[in-house]
C-alpha cells in the first residue's frame, strides 16, 4: 500500500547532501580555485612584538626571477577607502587602518611586506631576500598591566584601554551589605584560537575595464565579505562579486575580512592580475586571531540557604593589537549575560578591554562564554564554601517554569520557552549523579581521584539586532521541476545544504534531493552563518519562501486538473487530488506550464515559479543546555582522563538530530581542548611559543570521550519552533571540565582558578595543596 | 635553483610524468600537477594528517615528502578510492552514514588513514580505533561520527563486528 501522507523530513536524521562530493575529495575549497594568469602572495611578518622599522630595502626581493611585485605599507595602506564592518558603529575607536605595518611593527606576525610571485615557493624565497632592520621596543605583553603601561600599542589611540563600561547597581551594594556571606574569586581564561582545519584564504581577480572585483574566499559571511571588500576598495557593492564554495571550518574566524585579505584585494586591483593567498598554519596560529584571553572577578552574595542575592563583576579582556573585524570588546556582553539560568538578583558590573602587542582577538564559538566559564566555576566554589552540594545549589537557584518569562537585572529577557531546570535534571539523571558520588567516595578511599563537573547555561542564539536581523531565501522551481534555493548563508560544516532542503521539502511536498542550496553571488543579503543563527533565521526564510511557492504550485495544478485547490495534496513532487490519485500532475509539468506554456496558466497569474521571502527574527531566541562530565586525575603524572561526558540540550524542535548532535559534540571537543590542552602562549617578550601543531595541542580522537546526548524539547515561538545550537558545546565544556578537575582535586585542599589544566598545572596545584 | 628532475608517478592508476623542482612537495605535485585537489593541506608540518595518501599501499603524509621521492611509486589519493561514480568505498560510505564529517576539509586524509588502518587491523576495538586515528585532526566533529564510521567500515569490510 502506498503511503497516504507526505513523508516528513524535518526531525529526521536525513543523510547529508554535501557528503558525496566531500568524502571523495571533490569539494571545491578556495585553494582549489585556479585562474588563468594567477599569481601567488606571501607576507613578510614581524619576528618582534614591538619595534621600529629602521631600514627596509626590497630591491633584491623584487629582482628575483618570478617575482612580479613587492608591496610595502605606503603602496597599499593609502588605497583603503574604509575598513568598516556592518556590525560595528562607524566611529568606534579602532586601530589604524594598516593593511601592512608602516614604520613600526606591533605584534609577532604583523605583516610588513607583501610579495607577489609566480609561485608561493618563489614568493617565500623573495621574503628571504628582504633587507630589513628593526629597532626593538619594549612590548606590552601582560594584559593585566596593559592599561597602565607607558608604552602604547597604538599611539594613534593614545591609550591601551580603548573600551570600558561601568554599570553600578545600588541594589547590589545593599544586598551585599545584608548578606550572610559574600564570596569572591577571580577566574582566568587563557589564550586560545579557532583552528579551522582549512586556514584563511582568498583568490581575487580584478577586471579593469568592467571595474569588477571577483572573489573566491574561505568565508562564513559571503555578503559581509562583499560589503567589506567593496568598502575597502571604494567600489559599488554590485562591483564586488563573491563566489562561495566549500569552506573548511571557521568557528568565527571567517566572519570578517582580515588585513591580509584586504591587502590582497588592493594589490589585485593595482596589478590587474588574479592573486591567491592561502594562509599557512604558522600564520594562522600567529596572526589570524586569538580568543578567550580574559579574566572576571566575581563576587556573589548568598543567604543561609545558598540563595543567590546579588553579584558584582569585573571583567578584563585582551584584544591584542589588531582585533579581527575592527573594534572588539565583548566584555560587556559577558557581564550582561552572567546571570544566565539563575535568579541572580541585582548585578553590578564593569568591563574593560585592552590592547597588547599580541595577535588580535577575534570571534570564537561563543565569544562571550566567559559568563558561563566564570559563573559555573564560581557556583562550584560557592557550593564548596557554604557546604552545599553543587547540583543542589544549582537546583535551589535555577529558573523554573513559574519564573518565566524572566527579566535579569542586566536587561536580558528570557522567554517562557527555556528549560534550564529540565536540562539540569536530565543531565544529572543520565550521568547517574548519586551513584557517581558513592563511587567517587569509594575511589578516594583507594587513593583514586575522581571528579564531576556541571555547567548549566543559556545560549543567546539567532540574535536579531542590526545587520543580524534578517535572512533571505529566493526559491525557484526550474523548468524540469528541480528546486534551486538561493540564500545569504555561508554554510561551513553546519550542513545547511541538507537542513534547508529538509525544510523546503516538507513545505513543498518534495524530497530533500530535489532541492539545491546556492550561497554567495546571486543570493539576497544575509549576515551569513555564525552566531548560532541559521536554523532559526535562515530556516525561517526558507520555510516562508517554500510556503509561498506551494500556494502558487497548488493554484496552477488545480487549474490544470480542474480541481479545487483545497482538494489537492503534494507528495514527492506529485500534486494529486486527495482520494483520486490518478488525477495528478508533477512538479515538472507545473513548472513547464509556468515557464513555457504560460497561456495555459490561470487567468491573471504571473508566469514563472519564483518566490522570494525574507524572515525577520525576534531580538534573540534562547536555547539552554547542561553539561556534566566525570574525570579521573592521576596525581602522579597530572594527567586528566575524561570518563563520561553528558550534554542535555534544549534547542527546540530539531531539524536534523544527527546534525544537532554533531554540532554539540564538535563544540564540546573544542571546549575540552581549551580546558586541558590548547594554549596560544607568549613569553614575557611577546614571542609566541605555540606556532605549530606540535605546540598548539588540538585534541585527537584519543582525548575526546564518547559524548552522550539528552534532549529536552520545548519549541521556541519562531516558525518551526527551532532554537540555535551551534556554539553551545564550546560554551558549556570548559567550565564543566574545569569543575570536574577541581572536584577531583578537592581532597588536596586546592582551588584552581586558571586554565589550561595541563599536567604541569595539575601537578603544581597538587604540590601546593596541604593534603 | 636546483635542476628540475624528471619523475614518473602512478597516481590513482594513471601515469603522471613531469619535470619537478627537487623541493616540490609530493602534496603540491599531487594537487597542482596531477590535479588531485582532494589532497588537502592543513598544517604542512606533518601533524594534522589532512594530506594523507597511500604510497605503495602505505599511508604517508604527502606534505612531508618531496615529489622526487615518489618517483616510480604508486599513489592512491581519496579520489582513487571509490569503485566508480555510483559506488563509494566502504570507508567513504561509512563517513557519510555516521556523520563523520562536517566541513569536510580533514575528510580525505581521514578516509585514507582509516582505510589503511583497517587494512592492517581489520577487527579493531574502540580503543584501538581511537588510537589508530589519533594521527589525524578534525576540528568539527569531536570525532564521534568518525569513530562510529570506522566501526561500521570495519564491519562492512569483513572484520567481525564487535
Amino acid at each position: 500500500m502506498s503511503p497516504t501522507t507526505a513523508a516528513r523530513y524535518v526531525g529526521q536524521s536525513v543523510k547529508r547532501l554535501e557528503d558525496p562530493r566531500l568524502v571523495t575529495g571533490h569539494g571545491r575549497y578556495v585553494d582549489d580555485v585556479v585562474l588563468a594568469g594567477m599569481l601567488h602572495v606571501a607576507f613578510a611578518r614581524s619576528d618582534l612584538a614591538r619595534g621600529t622599522i629602521t631600514h627596509l630595502d626590497t630591491s633584491a626581493a623584487a629582482a628575483l626571477d618570478g617575482v612580479r611585485a613587492v608591496f610595502v605599507a605606503s603602496d597599499l595602506n593609502p588605497q583603503v577607502d574604509s575598513l568598516r564592518a556592518s556590525m560595528f558603529p562607524p566611529h568606534a575607536p579602532a586601530p589604524p587602518p594598516n593593511l601592512l605595518a608602516d614604520k613600526d611593527v606591533r605584534f609577532v606576525g604583523d605583516p610588513y611586506v607583501m610579495v607577489v610571485a609566480e609561485s608561493r615557493y618563489i614568493a617565500e624565497d623573495a621574503i628571504e631576500l628582504l633587507d630589513v632592520e628593526f629597532e626593538p621596543l619594549e612590548p606590552v605583553v601582560d594584559y593585566e598591566t596593559a592599561a597602565d603601561a607607558s608604552a602604547l600599542v597604538h599611539p594613534e589611540l593614545e591609550t591601551n584601554l580603548p573600551n570600558q563600561m561601568q554599570v553600578p547597581n545600588p541594589e547590589q551594594t545593599e544586598a551585599f551589605a545584608g548578606a550572610a556571606q559574600v564570596i569572591t574569586e577571580t577566574w582566568y581564561q587563557h589564550r586560545q584560537t579557532n583552528v579551522p582545519m582549512e586556514t584563511r584564504g582568498i583568490v581575487a581577480s580584478w577586471q579593469p575595464h568592467a571595474g569588477v572585483m571577483e572573489v573566491w574566499a574561505s568565508t562564513q559571511s559571503p555578503h559581509e565579505l562583499q560589503l567589506m571588500g567593496a568598502r575597502t576598495l571604494g567600489i559599488g557593492e554590485h562591483k564586488m562579486v563573491v563566489h562561495f564554495g566549500d569552506v573548511g571550518g571557521a568557528f568565527g574566524q571567517k566572519v570578517f575580512l582580515g588585513r591580509e585579505d584586504r591587502a590582497v584585494l588592493v594589490a589585485a586591483k593595482l596589478l590587474g592580475r588574479p592573486l591567491k593567498w592561502i594562509e599557512d598554519r604558522r600564520e594562522n596560529l600567529l596572526a589570524a586571531n586569538h580568543a578567550r584571553i580574559e579574566q572576571m572577578t566575581v563576587s556573589i552574595a548568598v543567604d543561609e540557604d545558598g540563595k543567590f542575592l546579588a553579584a558584582n563583576l569585573d571583567q578584563l579582556q585582551d584584544d591584542g593589537a589588531y582585533p579581527l573585524g575592527g573594534p572588539a570588546g565583548l566584555g560587556a556582553m559577558s557581564t550582561t549575560l552572567f546571570p544566565g539560568p539563575y535568579r541572580m538578583g541585582p548585578v553590578s558590573w564593569q568591563a574593560r578591554t585592552v590592547h597588547t602587542n599580541t595577535c588580535g582577538r577575534g570571534a570564537y564559538r561563543g565569544p562571550w562564554q566567559m559568563e558561563s566559564v566564570a559563573r559555573e566555576q564560581m557556583i562550584d566554589r560557592v557550593a564548596s564554601e557554604i557546604g552545599i552540594d553543587p547540583l543542589e545549589l544549582r537546583r535551589r537557584n535555577v529558573l523554573k517554569p513559574e519564573d518565566l518569562p524572566y527579566q535579569t537585572s542586566t536587561g536580558l529577557s528570557f522567554e517562557t520557552t527555556i528549560s534550564p531546570d529540565q536540562t539540569l535534571d536530565q543531565a544529572a539523571e543520565i550521568i547517574g549523579y548519586e551513584d557517581f558520588r558513592v563511587e567517587q567516595a569509594k575511589a578516594r578511599e583507594r587513593g583514586r581521584y575522581l571528579g564531576l563537573g556541571i555547567a548549566l547555561y543559556i545560549e543567546p542564539t539567532s540574535m536579531g539586532m542590526g545587520p543580524l536581523g534578517t535572512e533571505s531565501a529566493m526559491l525557484r522551481v526550474e523548468v524540469d521541476g528541480h528546486i534551486n534555493l538561493f540564500m545569504g548563508t555561508g554554510s561551513h560544516g553546519q550542513s545547511l545544504e541538507t537542513t534547508m532542503a529538509q525544510l523546503v521539502a516538507d513545505e513543498l511536498g518534495v524530497c530533500p534531493e530535489d532541492v539545491s542550496l546556492h550561497q554567495g553571488h546571486g543570493s539576497g543579503y544575509g549576515f551569513g552563518t555564525g552566531g548560532s543563527r541559521s536554523a532559526v533565521i535562515a530556516g525561517g526564510a526558507a520555510r516562508a519562501a517554500a510556503s509561498g511557492m506551494r500556494e502558487k504550485v497548488i493554484a496552477i495544478a488545480a487549474h490544470l486538473l480542474e480541481a479545487s485547490a483545497g482538494d489537492l495534496e503534494v507528495t514527492d513532487g506529485v500534486i494529486s487530488v486527495k482520494g483520486t490519485p490518478s488525477a495528478q500532475v508533477t512538479m515538472a509539468q507545473v513548472a513547464a506550464t509556468a515557464y513555457q506554456n504560460s497561456d495555459a496558466l490561470p487567468e491573471g497569474m504571473e508566469a514563472g515559479l519564483e518566490f522570494t521571502a525574507r524572515f525577520k527574527t525576534p531580538p534573540v531566541t534562547h536555547s539552554n543546555a547542561c553539561h556534566i562530565c566525570t574525570c579521573e586525575v592521576d596525581p602522579g603524572t597530572g594527567k586528566v582522563t575524561l570518563l563520561r561526558y553528558v550534554v542535555s540540550e534544549d534547542c527546540g524542535n530539531m531539524i536534523n538530530p544527527m546534525v544537532v548532535h554533531g554540532q554539540v559534540a564538535g563544540g564540546v571537543a573544542q571546549g575540552i581542548g581549551g580546558a586541558l590542552y590548547e594554549h596560544a602562549v607568549y613569553d614575557e617578550n611577546g614571542n609566541p611559543l605555540a606556532s605549530t601543531f606540535l605546540d598548539y595541542l588540538v585534541p585527537t580522537a584519543a582525548e575526546v570521550p564518547e559524548i552522550e546526548h539528552g534532549n529536552v524539547v520545548v519549541p521556541s515561538d519562531t516558525p518551526g519552533g527551532h532554537k540555535g545550537t551551534g556554539e553551545g558545546g564550546a560554551i558549556g565544556a570548559p567550565p564543566a571540565v574545569f569543575n570536574a578537575v577541581a572536584d577531583a582535586l578537592a581532597p588536596f585542599g586546592v582551588y584552581p582558578n586558571r586554565q589550561p589544566l595541563d599536567p604541569n598545572a595539575v601537578l603544581s596545584l597538587i604540590a601546593s595543596g596541604a593534603k | 635553483m636546483a635542476e628540475a628532475v624528471a619523475i614518473s608517478v602512478k597516481v590513482n592508476g594513471r601515469l603522471q610524468q613531469g619535470l619537478v623542482e627537487p623541493r616540490l612537495t609530493l602534496a603540491d605535485f599531487l594537487r597542482e600537477k596531477a590535479l588531485c585537489t582532494g589532497v588537502h593541506l592543513g598544517c604542512e608540518h606533518g601533524v594534522c594528517g589532512t594530506c594523507t595518501i597511500l604510497l605503495d599501499g602505505q599511508a604517508v603524509r604527502s606534505c612531508l615528502m618531496f615529489a622526487v621521492q615518489a618517483n616510480q611509486a604508486e599513489v592512491t589519493t581519496v579520489e582513487g578510492l571509490a569503485l566508480n561514480e555510483d559506488t563509494l568505498h566502504p570507508v567513504q560510505q561509512a563517513f557519510s552514514d555516521c556523520h563523520g564529517l562536517q566541513c569536510g576539509f580533514c575528510t580525505p586524509g581521514f578516509v585514507i588513514s582509516v582505510a589503511a588502518f583497517l587494512e592492517a587491523n581489520p577487527d579493531p576495538t574502540d580503543e584501538e580505533i581511537r588510537h589508530g586515528i589519533s594521527g589525524n585532526l578534525c576540528r568539527c566533529t569531536g570525532y564521534q561520527g568518525i569513530v562510529a564510521a570506522t566501526r561500521q567500515a570495519a564491519a562492512t569490510m569483513g572484520g567481525k563486528s564487535r
